[in-house]
């Protein structure tokens, strides 16, 4: 990520209260992740220890530190979404894109991109849409009421195709 | 323009009811989270399209939800002396018939849930009119009828992203009133005579927490919205911010005068969006009506609110933590003393408060503390907004006086279970809270009683659950979410937690022993005593009440490994029943793994050495010809 970027982050965020999430935020809204030079980089602007944004990419869990696919699908584990079936829907998404939890990173920090590139699954707690109960999210965009038969045509929306 | 007068207010509010009142058709889509995933976005630009095709004068404009998200996308039409009408489950394909009958001054009224002919803002009264006879009232509607809304009194009726529209139903007069005619420490009175309680779920006092703050000594002092809302099943913060953000501003400026602060942050959890991007605009709007800022409303009184974004961290809803999270540190409480009203946000005095404990203020300045105690009871007044998810029929925001039983919750505005199902028991509270059993749904809802079943209540999210849900398995998963979201620090928490899952994922795995519940008990009642957070104080809640009211569903997985509810995956096979079976093959096209054979028209059957048991054959039979054992 250019430095003039995160430059430009930077100085939009003059408040001190909540600066450095809103800072870390907008560079992994920018590259997707946080990459390592811009957090070398960042440390060295702002006169923060990079072993503090080290322990903030790891203590928050909306943060990357790896590459993230072109897409990312998130499921919803809230409680709602856990009894009408998020479960299955977790499980059917691994199976349609053939990667598995059991291989998560050793920080258990569920987060697993396909061999292409294509496709991030993550999961998220809850996203407070629990009346359209089990969610997932698309690059930004809810789905609601999922089911397991639903979840490919969702998926071919974003060029996924049956193996 | 800056409004310092009462006269600049007062033509504010007459451009903002020019909005609501056009003098001619107008048009608003309820555009929430829920409201846009459900398509409501699509019904906006269709209508648009279909306005512009037709050169139609209709103000069209966006609103926020009005809870009742089982019947979304939600879309309200007016016209001049009419009724207000809301329209429900509007598709895109509706835009044009919607168009075609407002061509002709009319309603498809087949589309129409309900009219409402006057409403009450309390801060101001609207009068629409008469008309639509055929259509209910919205107080014919169970799902209505029985609530009381002060909190979201303008959810789903003004456009969240203009300003005008609050100021136009009589809002930031209660800021007005707060500061040209109350002193900081009558405004605290008449909180306290409220008898307000925090709504994050501890229930503290709220104007007794406010007069520590002041009375604290600092050369600073600030205010916290928190708004992480963080318990899974619980949404309706972000409703009050996405629906109204100026009512939870309004809230903090009176706060923040009372209490002496200079300035204000509000933490939002970064899963919420579109509350951040209402709120950024609110604020922003706030700040050119001269009502944030330098000088507020003309007087002396100076204000500034940042947001401050979460990111994924549950543990952040606890206020020390909270604070370490705006500081930019990892979100790890703290011992409490000092409490941050004496040593908060960057060591200086500071007060946080739950998005809808701000929400309450503006309207107890407005009618007074006493008004506001009327609703309630004896310890419990004023309303509190619940989140009634899971296996109920209507499911959405509801806000009901405290005290409200929790049978007229799931019942009467819930309608019982999904399906016509029955419902075994509801959940309340998030993580922290219990499992509540259908036979004790006569408690009432307030902070004691719901304690004293083993609850608590928590945010507000009520969670439904029936037969078809599995009590261990509903364990599990709260005691996996609050093991992976400790901390880490107090180690009681972070391996207590860990050896509770591991010894609850052995019993759903039908490799349960005797004593296992007994070394549950054990190790949660050693959480709760060693825990310095609320966190680990209340994580073994979950557990703890479905022990105490279903100890038999454990008691079937331990010593019969069977899970009653059919739910738990290693004691579960799926099979095809013959004589059912009429070969359609659609089955064996859904299954994901293709563990389905057969020929078409002759009956199928399942591997169970493939099966993953993701139910989808079950889903898709239309014979009923798949069944769980």
């Amino acid at each position: 990520m250019e430095q003039e970027k995160i430059d430009e982050i930077i100085s939009r965020h003059r408040t001190a209260s909540g600066r450095l999430l809103s800072i870390l935020e907008e560079i992994q809204k920018a590259a997707g992740y946080l990459p390592k030079q811009s957090l070398v980089y960042l440390s060295k602007q702002i006169g923060v220890p990079l072993s503090q944004l080290y322990s903030l990419a790891t203590f928050y869990s909306f943060f990357e530190l790896q590459p993230v696919g072109r897409h990312i699908i998130t499921v919803c584990q809230g409680t709602a979404c856990h009894v009408k079936g998020a479960p299955r829907i977790l499980s059917a998404l691994e199976d349609l894109l053939g990667i598995k939890r059991e291989e998560t990173t050793p920080d258990r920090k569920f987060s697993l991109t396909t061999n292409d590139l294509e496709f991030t699954l993550n999961t998220a707690r809850c996203f407070g849409a629990c009346s359209m109960a089990p969610v997932i999210r698309v690059d930004g965009k809810v789905y609601g009421y999922n089911t397991p038969e639903k979840l490919p045509q969702i998926l071919k929306r974003y060029g996924w195709r049956e193996k | 323009m800056k409004i310092s007068n009462l006269d600049a207010l007062d033509e504010i509010k007459q451009q903002g009811l020019k909005k609501i009142f056009p003098g001619k058709p107008r048009i608003a889509v309820g555009l929430a989270t829920c409201g846009i995933a459900t398509g409501g976005d699509l019904v906006f630009e269709a209508l648009k399209d279909s306005l512009e095709k037709r050169g139609l004068d209709v103000y069209l404009a966006k609103v926020g939800c009005i809870g009742y998200c089982k019947e979304e996308p939600l879309v309200n039409i007016s016209f001049p002396g009419k009724p207000l009408l809301i329209l429900h489950r509007v598709k895109e394909r509706d835009a044009n018939s919607i168009v075609e009958a407002l061509t002709k001054g009319d309603v498809p009224e087949e589309k129409a849930l309900c009219r409402i002919e006057e409403w009450d803002h309390l801060t101001s009264k609207l009068a629409y009119g008469s008309g639509f006879e055929n259509v209910p009232r919205y107080s014919d509607i169970p799902y209505f009828r029985y609530q009381k809304k002060l909190v979201l009194r303008n959810c789903g009726l003004i456009n969240p992203e203009d300003i005008e529209e609050y100021i136009g139903i009589g809002g930031y007069y209660p800021l007005f009133k707060a500061l040209k005619s109350m002193s900081p420490e009558e405004i605290i009175e008449e909180v306290k005579a409220s008898e307000l309680r925090g709504r994050g779920g501890a229930g503290f006092p709220t104007g007794l927490k406010w007069s520590i703050t002041r009375a604290a000594n600092g050369s600073r002092k600030y205010v916290i919205c928190n708004a992480d809302e963080g318990d899974p099943g619980a949404y309706m913060n972000r409703n009050e911010m996405e629906s109204d953000p100026h009512m939870l501003i309004e809230g903090m400026l009176i706060g923040a005068y009372a209490i002496g602060a200079q300035e204000g942050v509000i933490y939002v959890r970064a899963e919420y969006p579109k509350a951040i991007e209402r709120l950024e605009l609110a604020l922003q709007q706030a700040e050119e009506y001269g009502l944030l800022g330098d000088g507020i409303l003309g007087t002396n009184f100076s204000f500034h609110i940042t947001l401050a974004k979460g990111a994924g961290a549950f543990v952040c809803g606890e206020e020390t933590a909270l604070i370490s999270s705006v500081e930019g540190k990892p979100g790890r409480p703290r011992p409490r003393p000092p409490f941050p009203a004496e040593k908060g946000l960057w060591g200086m005095p500071t007060n946080i408060n739950n998005v809808e404990t701000w929400c309450n203020i503006p309207i107890i300045i407005a009618k007074g503390g006493n008004w506001f105690a009327q609703t309630g009871t004896d310890k419990n007044k004023g309303t509190k907004v619940f989140s009634l998810v899971g296996k109920v029929d209507n499911v959405g925001l509801v806000e009901v006086p405290l005290g409200t039983p929790l049978s007229q919750i799931v019942y009467e505005i819930g309608n019982g279970g999904t399906g016509g199902k029955k419902i075994k028991a509801l959940q309340t509270g998030g993580p922290s809270g219990g499992c509540i059993p259908a036979s004790l749904f006569d408690t009432p809802v307030d902070y004691e009683k719901l304690k004293e079943a083993g609850s608590i209540m928590g945010s507000g999210g009520i969670v439904v659950m029936d037969a078809d849900t599995c009590m261990v398995d509903t364990a599990k998963f709260f005691i996996e979410f609050t093991s992976d979201e400790s901390c880490g620090k107090c180690i009681p928490c972070k391996e207590g937690l860990q050896m509770v899952h591991e010894t609850l994922e052995k019993i759903t795995r039908g490799e349960g022993t005797q004593g296992d519940l007994e070394v549950i008990e054990d190790l949660c009642d050693t959480i709760q005593k060693t825990s310095l957070c609320a966190l680990g104080q209340t994580a073994p809640n979950p557990v703890l009440t479905t022990i105490r009211y279903f100890r038999s569903e454990y008691e079937a997985h331990i010593r019969d490994h069977k899970c009653p509810a059919k739910q738990c995956r290693a004691l579960i096979t799926y099979r095809i029943l013959e004589d059912k079976c009429t070969g359609c093959t659609l089955c064996a096209r859904v299954c994901p793994v293709a563990a389905i054979t057969g020929e078409l028209r002759k009956p199928h059957s399942i591997n169970p050495d493939l099966c993953t048991k993701c139910g989808s054959c079950k889903d898709v039979c239309k014979f009923d010809a798949v069944i769980v054992e």
